[in-house]
């Protein structure tokens, strides 16, 4: 041994007179790093009430629970996170996966309390002292990722290429990209509520995610029988309120709905006993109109043993869908192989029958319910002078009469008044048939009721998008007509919502032109409905006011769809129907 | 039948030392019979823990289960996570960013360079020397203020996930890694002197606790036990993984095999870290630090089985993963070098030895119960 063996360990004495290098506490304390992970906050604003935090918790200690002052609405379940204390690791997924980032951790981690039953509480509505504190954990989505991700991407024919035909644009996804898109999916249910028909949106993307795509079918027809139409045209209102799409990309549910359907030749196969007539209970139902809503009203009764006819003056089913929506955004095939399911479940179709007031009398007396979903007809006007100009027409009734059949428009010049679908649809079919065209609209762009996939596809296929112009009216020319506007000036609406239109000067533009197509939306034609019976109803603008169940108020009239005030798309359309079918179940029983 | 000497009631005393015991690394006990001062048998015993990690795993999302593998060693859990990582980015395809591989590497010396100063002070407590166990819990907590400005926590730092690392680190962070390096390196001479310069230290682990070369591959002993004894295993030398082929390091190894060798391992061990984490932190390259994972609550790992496998403080440490291509892990079987080195090696170093060198040549294990009773 050595002597300086037994010196050296004495040399730690001399630390005693230096620093310590612990922290005298409480005089001295320690703030948590920028990035501590402690007591958590929660922007209840901001938080959407997803649940994401609660599932990913693998300590289950966050609880969805209903919260006094914050109501459930359409994108926001009305939950917020409870936080236990007694069982949280402090881990930090649920910051990481909060798909709003509402969610935080601050960088505080000293709480000293009396009640143990404080230790679980609400972040955010629990008032606590680190709920203003500006550093700890936040989620850095950008790094990781977890809260949001692109979408899959959908393959969608070139511009170039697809103006020469009618052939569908959206190509739709390989099996692979369905289910990868489909379980990106976080089971929120979100979107339930916002689709109107409330479809079981988050398991039938479970079902796609994992293969069941036989299942994913039959959960459509649950609450949508039309979900081919539906996966291809639908308003997609779920998408807006997706929880992926707050740092991220909404899940592609429409394109998922629709390559369900694709995977399968015969719709009415997949269902088989699933769409069936009920056992008949010796009641009859008239469905005036075999559009979205008429046929989901039909489809449901019949599954219920109602006898229902549906009347059509179309020689075909499927209302504005089928014989309005251009071959290229909705084949005709598609809708063949829905209605194949209908007449399976035993609805009779009565095609080529228009109803007039002596009829609808008939239908009155013969049948037990009537149900009206004859949509809008009659194409509004732009009250503009030159309006009954031959070459003046009505967009609406141009998209009606399958004009991809009929000759070409090489070499002419159309102009098309309106920012709607039916806007885009006729001016994207004049470009298929070889016209120029100039689409006039009043408004911004962004101010356009169409899809924005509608608008963004019609630029790209060179449509003169002419904005801000507001028509002062069409003259005659030698060769066709001379569409003349103003240019205007955007006036900001008080209440909020679009602004309104206004000349910026006396300056009159003007556009030569072949043919002008009008689509400014289309108005409710009632003539059909007898004024006894129009007395009977309520009408507002054309349009019959119903209840929640769409019941009209009169006998045993029920009405849906566009003919009564709404969103004015096709799911909505669907939901009436599915309403009605409970009303007129009430009503009858 | 005759009485077994080793536990004959006549002549010997029957003892249980743990599970609460200062002296016991975690959670188990040694049951011992002694005859005088001398052990003539001892039997571990495990189970106070009472966690089952593995079954427990299966029960859970995969992603889930990071804030769980953690706590199977609490001084150095960042091994847990990189092996898991390791396993579902082999069996999912995962490619992991160049930076996060840097920085990784990083919080894996990190977590080994705290370990280790907690080891080595901890050697000095067992034998009486109270300072050297604080002073070392002292410098790892110096350390652990790293981990808490890159990670958001000191112990259990849920930090490596597959597809790389959940934060960048934070500007300014290299420079204050530098400092506490310096800091702790300043220091450990003092260190030296306190414990390694000590007489009594050296009286009471010189020639104790003597692991025979020859025990190395009738074990299958690894780490400081088996460097201590003249090994050269090392898995970031024989099978490198993460970026331990750009680093230059030679394996500590020495051959004196008692106690006091095992110290001397983890005090080059110490300075092998501080070189290592100096060389990681010179190269570490710009760019992302995760790849983007699928949607985590409904992410199925492809099926397979893989074993991970790195170097933690204690020797080599494993992960079996199978997957049956679900939402959860099928099996997870954690190796941890301590299964070893905890109950064979030390039931057989136990016998002969003085009852006052129990602790002290368990603590030279450096067990980690968790790791047998997972």
């Amino acid at each position: 041994m050595k002597f300086t063996d037994v010196i050296s360990p004495f040399l730690a004495w001399s630390r005693a007179a230096k620093k310590a290098d612990t922290i005298p506490y409480p005089t001295q304390q320690n703030p948590g790093a920028d990035r501590y992970r402690g007591f958590h906050i929660n922007d209840t604003s901001k938080c959407i009430g997803c649940g994401r935090c609660e599932t990913i918790c693998e300590n289950k200690a966050i609880d969805m629970v209903k919260v006094e002052g914050i109501e459930p609405t359409k994108g926001d379940s009305g939950l917020r996170p409870v936080v236990d204390y007694g069982r949280c690791c402090w881990c930090g997924l649920c910051i990481d996966v909060c798909s709003t980032g509402s969610l935080a951790f601050t960088n505080e981690y000293r709480w000293v309390t009396e009640k143990p039953d404080t230790c679980r509480y609400t972040p955010g509505v629990d008032k606590k002292a680190w709920d203003n504190e500006e550093k700890g954990y936040r989620q850095e989505n950008d790094v990781l990722g977890w809260a949001g991700s692109p979408r899959e991407e959908m393959t969608i024919e070139v511009p170039e290429e697809r103006i020469k035909t009618f052939d569908e644009v959206v190509k739709g996804y390989t099996v692979q990209q369905a289910m990868d898109e489909a379980s990106r999916c976080i089971q929120c249910g979100l979107c339930i509520s916002a689709c109107p028909a409330h479809m079981h949106i988050p398991d039938y993307l479970k079902a796609i995610a994992e293969g069941r795509f036989v299942d994913a079918v039959k959960l459509f027809y649950d609450n949508n029988p039309l979900p081919e139409m539906c996966g291809k045209v639908c308003t997609r209102q779920c998408e807006t309120v997706c929880a992926m799409g707050y740092q991220g990309e909404s899940i592609a549910i429409r394109w998922l709905k629709r390559f369900a359907c694709e995977q399968f030749e015969s719709l009415a196969d997949v269902l088989a006993l699933d769409a069936q007539p009920g056992e008949p209970n010796g009641k009859k139902v008239a469905v005036v109109g075999a559009g979205p809503s008429g046929l989901s009203a039909a489809y449901y009764l019949s599954r219920k043993g109602y006898e229902v006819h549906v009347f059509d003056r179309y020689e075909k089913g499927g209302g504005v869908a089928w014989y309005a929506i251009p071959e290229y955004r909705l084949p005709a095939e598609g809708i063949s192989k829905q209605m194949e399911v209908f007449e399976q479940a035993g609805v009779i179709m009565n095609y080529g029958k228009e109803i007039n007031a002596a009829m609808l009398k008939k239908l009155e007396s013969e049948f037990d319910a009537v149900y009206l979903a004859v949509g809008l007809q009659k194409p509004s006007s732009a009250r503009i002078e030159g309006e009954d100009l031959p070459g003046v027409k009505p967009a609406f009734d141009f998209l009606v009469s399958s004009p991809e059949k009929g000759e070409g428009l090489k070499g002419k010049t159309v102009i098309v008044i309106g920012g709607g679908n039916v806007a885009m649809d006729t001016a994207r079919t004049c470009v298929r048939l070889g016209a120029e065209v100039i689409l006039s609209y009043r408004r911004r762009v962004e101010d356009m009721p169409a899809d924005d996939e509608e608008i963004h596809e019609a630029m790209e296929e060179a449509i003169d998008f002419r904005v801000k112009t507001i028509p002062i009216r069409i003259e005659k020319t030698k060769n066709g007509i001379r569409y003349l506007y103003h240019e205007a000036k955007m006036i900001p609406n008080p209440k909020g919502g679009r602004p309104s239109p206004k000349p910026k000067d006396d300056v009159e533009h003007a556009i030569d032109a072949d043919i002008l197509f009008s689509a400014i939306g289309q108005t409710s034609d009632i003539e059909f409905i007898p004024e006894s019976m129009q007395k009977e109803m309520e009408l507002k603008w054309g349009r019959i006011i119903v209840d929640d169940k769409q019941y009209t108020g009169y006998k045993n009239f029920f009405a849906g769809g566009d003919i009564t005030p709404g969103e004015g798309d096709a799911i909505t359309a669907i939901a009436d129907g599915l309403r009605a079918v409970q009303g007129i179940i009430d009503r009858l029983e | 039948m005759g009485v077994n000497p080793a536990t004959d009631p006549k002549k010997t005393t029957h003892l249980f030392f743990g599970p609460q015991h200062p002296g016991v690394t975690g959670n188990m006990s040694i049951e011992m019979w002694f005859d005088g001062d001398q052990v003539t048998k001892a039997i571990t015993h495990v189970g106070y823990l009472h966690r089952g990690f593995e079954k427990l795993m299966e029960k859970r999302l995969w992603i889930q289960n990071f804030p769980l593998v953690c706590r199977i060693c609490v001084p150095e859990p960042d091994i847990n996570e990189e092996c898991y990582a390791l396993a579902i980015e082999e069996l999912a395809g995962i490619e992991v960013p160049e930076r996060a591989k840097w920085i990784r590497t990083l919080v894996l010396e990190m977590g080994r360079l705290a370990m280790n100063l907690m080891a080595f002070g901890g050697q000095a407590g067992t034998v009486g020397l109270g300072t050297g166990a604080m002073w070392g819990i002292t410098f790892r907590d110096f350390v652990l203020d790293l981990f808490e400005e890159l990670t958001g926590a000191r112990v259990y730092h849920i930090y490596i996930q597959p597809g790389g690392v959940r934060r960048d680190l934070p500007r300014g962070f290299r420079k204050r890694v530098h400092l506490v390096l310096n800091k702790i390196e300043k220091r450990l001479p003092e260190f030296d002197r306190l414990i390694l310069n000590n007489a009594v230290f050296k009286l009471r682990t010189k020639g104790i606790g003597v692991v025979k070369p020859e025990w190395i591959e009738e074990y299958g002993l690894v780490g400081p036990v088996a460097r201590g004894s003249g090994s050269v295993r090392d898995v970031r030398k024989d099978a490198p993984y993460e970026i331990y082929d750009k680093l230059d390091f030679d394996v500590v190894t020495e051959t004196g095999s008692d106690i006091y060798t095992r110290a001397i391992v983890r005090r080059r061990d110490i300075d092998l870290s501080i070189s290592l984490i100096r060389q990681i932190l010179g190269g570490i390259p710009a760019g992302p630090v995760a790849t983007k994972l699928p949607n985590l609550t409904e992410w199925r790992v492809p099926a397979g089985e893989y074993y991970s496998r790195v170097e933690s403080s204690r020797g080599e440490y494993g992960y079996y993963v199978v997957s049956d291509g679900s939402l959860k892990p099928r099996r997870v079987h954690v190796r941890g070098p301590s299964y070893v080195h905890a109950v064979p090696l030390l039931e057989r170093m136990l016998i002969g030895a003085n009852i006052a060198d129990v602790s002290n040549i368990m603590v030279s294990l450096t067990t980690c119960p968790p790791e047998i009773e997972r």
